[in-house]
């Protein structure tokens, strides 16, 4: 059974949603040079999340694919994350 | 379908235009791949069961036996390898899951059939290349199948082609996963919902997600050790300010998740085999279906258990042997669901529900052996003794291994077309079991008293257990011969089979034996649940 | 049982979301290939901050974030290229399809150049100006050469498989109908995006 996607996201989308990625790209570079102390890593990273989820929702097309692709994203993720919040509780508390 | 005669077989119907053995090398059909995986595993299974045989040798007296530190060392190291990453993990999905997923599903094949092909592949690369570093200037690779840096990063002998071999066995594991997943999503037969499937499914669905999700970090890690070993980059060398235990913890990571690779499919098989020998349906289906899905999840939590004694924090000890307590609790409902299955249930004490009866009681003293190593304070005495090569040969061997064998007396019939000697059967299954405790029971009792794994030689005081072992060691390794060697003669000379010999009802037994290349006459439309023997008289039309 | 076989051929049986979801399987697996080399990076970064913020100095953050750019509208281009092959238009397809070849060359020339430079001025694995610096930088350039490695191996491999498509849609055996390589492709391709959108902040703008 073939299943092409029914939506197809239009030109104009892709490009808006690049130019979105490059003004990101250019706020964490000027961020950068900003001394932000302990939150530095934290925005650096929650900027780089924004992006990917960008990328991962349009580009890659998955929120307009089928839910059970966002639930396997999910569980990939979140092991992830456990995985590394576990290996943590060893070099935290040392 | 009445007459099985006039139905040809798969191994008369091909997927391809060749014949003979190009037949097969080119094969598109999951049976086929099956039996090519059970070929080449049971090759490697015997090859291992050789090695133990000749450590086990060497152990039955102090001092030298029949030969030197270094190649005991080499034997045990590839002891472990060959078992666990060429027998036990691939084992049960890549054999009896590929012939069996689709069938139990109503499907002619997987997803992707050359992919699984191409899995087969792999695996006989990866294979190949231990077989190659055994024999590379260097020699065969000695730090034990855990590879610990920084041995393996030291250690002259070939340790960067054995491992690549495991890197490259990891994406046969991989490829395999991804083929199971997607046609669990995929091709259920109409009115097959995800409750509707039977629990080796469930199992084996459960299983490649720890295969798609587990393996990659092996693979990293092996990645980083030969990087390691051929540009000394310091990762996890502490002269340049690595971590050691970073490697344990990565290298566990994936290790962890891995032995329920090995076990899930093994519990998915008890699943099937007790409700056809209690004539009733399974106690508490979703339960179990859970619970597989509950140990896949947790099976990721648990990883440092292994490393209580290698200097991490207390903290993580704590809820490292607090999450390896909760992991014991899925396991534990399948267990009673199980025995309430069999209560009340009409008992066909068959060979397939005898392996099974030694896959409750093996298990049962692996399972409860590991809240021993679990528990902080005993594991410190207990850990890298020969009660952790107890504990795991219970759960692993006579765990996975039984079952193993239990799958094949169970579908032997199905997928061979023949009957075995039921008699020799059953006298095999308590051969095996008097052998495999002769074998392992002692080591508890040596780890207890201090004896440590991985040793070549040990003080007197041992000898007697290690001769009661040694000694075990025939009788199980004798007994496994025996089994081989009627069921190769049931293969030649056995009674041609019906399609249900054992009254099964799940959508293997509801096909000729061995089955048509497409399983199907026509994709059936699922109405009963997975377990409902009401069905049986329906079937005896069929 | 007779020897004679007869070949069964039937029809393939079409399934694109099945083909979708088994390259979204294999996606995870790099995820996870990745994510176990990043946390080695985060247990190292939490333990030598310092140093990491001191051999970070070292890299260009222009080239990076050059580099940066270029895979994002690589990105762009490979996302267009399946728009334009969805509306049936072969010839701007097959147009940004080479442009995200292009931009993949570009990414890695420039690689190439960062770490020609670097070597040039000692710093590689196990050079003597890497082992007299201390652990944390020593680290740090380990993780560089690795994770980045890694990665460029990944854009290598993209190319090939870029190539590959060029090839099948101009010989039509991708077509508007039948896409679903040339979307395979393209995940894998923001697969290799993703990966980078995350070692550009840790390893370049480390300030």
């Amino acid at each position: 059974m073939s299943g092409n996607n029914k939506h197809h996201s239009s030109y104009g989308t892709y490009i808006i949603v690049w130019i979105a990625l490059i003004a990101f790209t250019s706020i964490t570079v000027t961020i950068a040079g900003v001394n932000l102390g302990r939150y530095t890593l934290f925005i650096a990273l929650a900027i780089a999340a924004i992006k990917s989820t960008l990328v991962i929702n349009i580009f890659m097309h998955i929120k307009f694919d089928e839910p059970i692709f966002k639930a396997f994203l999910g569980i990939s993720g979140a092991t992830l994350f456990i995985i590394f919040l576990l290996t943590f509780f060893d070099y935290l508390y040392r | 379908m009445a007459n099985d005669i006039a139905v040809k077989n798969f191994y008369q119907q091909s997927t391809n235009k060749h014949t003979g053995i190009l037949s097969w090398l080119l094969t598109k059909d999951h049976k086929r791949i099956g039996l090519m995986y059970m070929m080449a595993i049971m090759t490697f299974f015997i090859v291992g069961i050789l090695i133990g045989v000749l450590m086990r040798l060497e152990l039955i007296s102090p001092g030298r036996t029949i030969m030197g530190a270094q190649t005991y060392n080499t034997l045990f190291t590839l002891h472990g390898v060959i078992m666990i990453f060429l027998f036990i993990i691939p084992g049960l999905p890549a054999i009896f899951g590929n012939f069996f997923l689709p069938i139990q599903i109503g499907a002619a094949d997987v997803v992707f059939p050359r992919l699984n092909l191409l899995s087969w592949y792999i695996y006989m690369i990866g294979a190949a290349l231990v077989l190659i570093s055994l024999f590379l200037p260097g020699g065969p690779i000695d730090t034990g199948w855990t590879f610990y840096i920084p041995y393996s990063v030291r250690s002259t002998t070939n340790v960067s082609m054995a491992l690549f071999a495991a890197f490259v066995l990891g994406f046969s594991s991989i490829l395999t996963g991804i083929n199971f997943i997607t046609t669990v999503h995929r091709l259920r037969a109409p009115g097959m919902g995800f409750f509707k499937m039977p629990l080796f499914v469930w199992a084996t669905y459960a299983t490649a997600w720890i295969q798609i999700i587990a393996t990659p970090v092996i693979a990293i890690t092996i990645l980083l050790v030969i990087i390691e070993r051929a540009f000394g980059v310091g990762i996890f060398d502490p002269a340049l300010g690595g971590d050691p235990i970073l490697f344990q913890h990565m290298f566990w990571i994936y290790s962890h998740p891995a032995v329920y690779i090995m076990i899930l499919p093994a519990m998915g098989v008890v699943s099937e085999i007790i409700p056809t020998f209690s004539r009733r349906t399974i106690f508490g289906y979703k339960q179990i279906a859970y619970s597989s899905l509950a140990i896949a999840f947790i099976g990721y939590l648990v990883w440092a258990h292994h490393m209580f004694s290698s200097g991490m924090s207390d903290t993580a000890r704590w809820i490292f042997s607090l999450l390896t307590f909760i992991v014991a609790l899925p396991s534990g409902v399948k267990i009673f669901n199980w025995v309430a299955t069999m209560y009340k249930g009409s008992i066909d004490p068959q060979p397939p529900f005898l392996w099974v009866m030694n896959f409750i009681f093996l298990f049962s003293i692996g399972g409860l052996t590991g809240l021993v190593l679990g528990s902080l304070a005993t594991d410190i005495h207990l850990t890298d003794t020969y009660f952790v090569v107890a504990h795991f040969h219970y759960v692993m061997f006579g765990g996975t291994g039984t079952i193993f064998f239990a799958a094949l007396h169970y579908w032997f019939p199905k997928m061979f077309g023949r009957m075995y000697n039921m008699k020799l059967a059953r006298i095999a299954v308590v051969l095996y079991f008097i052998g495999f405790n002769m074998l392992y029971f002692p080591k508890f009792i040596m780890g207890y008293m201090g004896m440590p794994r991985r040793y070549y030689d040990y003080l007197p005081q041992f000898t007697p257990y290690q001769r009661i072992s040694t000694i075990g060691s025939w009788i199980l390794v004798g007994t496994i011969f025996f089994i081989f060697g009627y069921l190769i003669h049931a293969l030649l000379k056995g009674k041609k089979a019906t399609s249900n010999p054992w009254g099964g009802v799940t959508l293997e037994w509801h096909i000729p034996s061995p089955p048509p290349l497409e399983n199907f006459e026509t994709i059936p439309t699922v109405t009963h649940e997975p377990y409902d023997f009401s069905q049986l008289k329906e079937m005896k039309n069929e | 049982m007779s020897d004679h076989q007869e070949a069964v051929v039937h029809q393939v049986h079409r399934d694109d979301v099945g083909a979708r979801m088994g390259m979204w399987l294999f996606l995870f697996t790099e995820v996870l290939l990745f994510g176990g080399m990043f946390l080695v990076y985060a247990v190292y970064r939490y333990q030598y901050p310092d140093q990491f913020h001191f051999a970070a100095m070292e890299l260009n953050t222009t080239l990076g974030t050059l580099n940066t750019i270029i895979l994002l509208t690589s990105s762009l281009t490979v996302a267009l290229s399946i728009a334009a092959l969805q509306r049936g238009n072969k010839f701007l397809s097959l147009v940004f399809l080479s442009a995200t070849l292009l931009f993949a060359l570009m990414f890695m020339i420039i690689k190439y150049f960062e770490w020609t430079t670097k070597i040039s001025h000692g710093i590689y694995p196990g050079s003597p100006e890497l082992l007299a610096k201390p652990n944390g930088q020593i680290l740090f350039f380990g993780l560089y050469y690795i994770m980045t490695g890694l990665h460029g191996l990944h854009v290598l491999v993209g190319m090939v498989v870029i190539s590959f498509m060029i090839v099948f849609i101009s010989r039509d055996k991708v077509t508007p109908d039948n896409y679903v390589k040339l979307e395979n492709s393209g995940l894998y391709w923001h697969l290799v995006d993703l990966i980078w959108i995350f070692l550009f902040p840790l390893f370049y703008l480390i300030q």
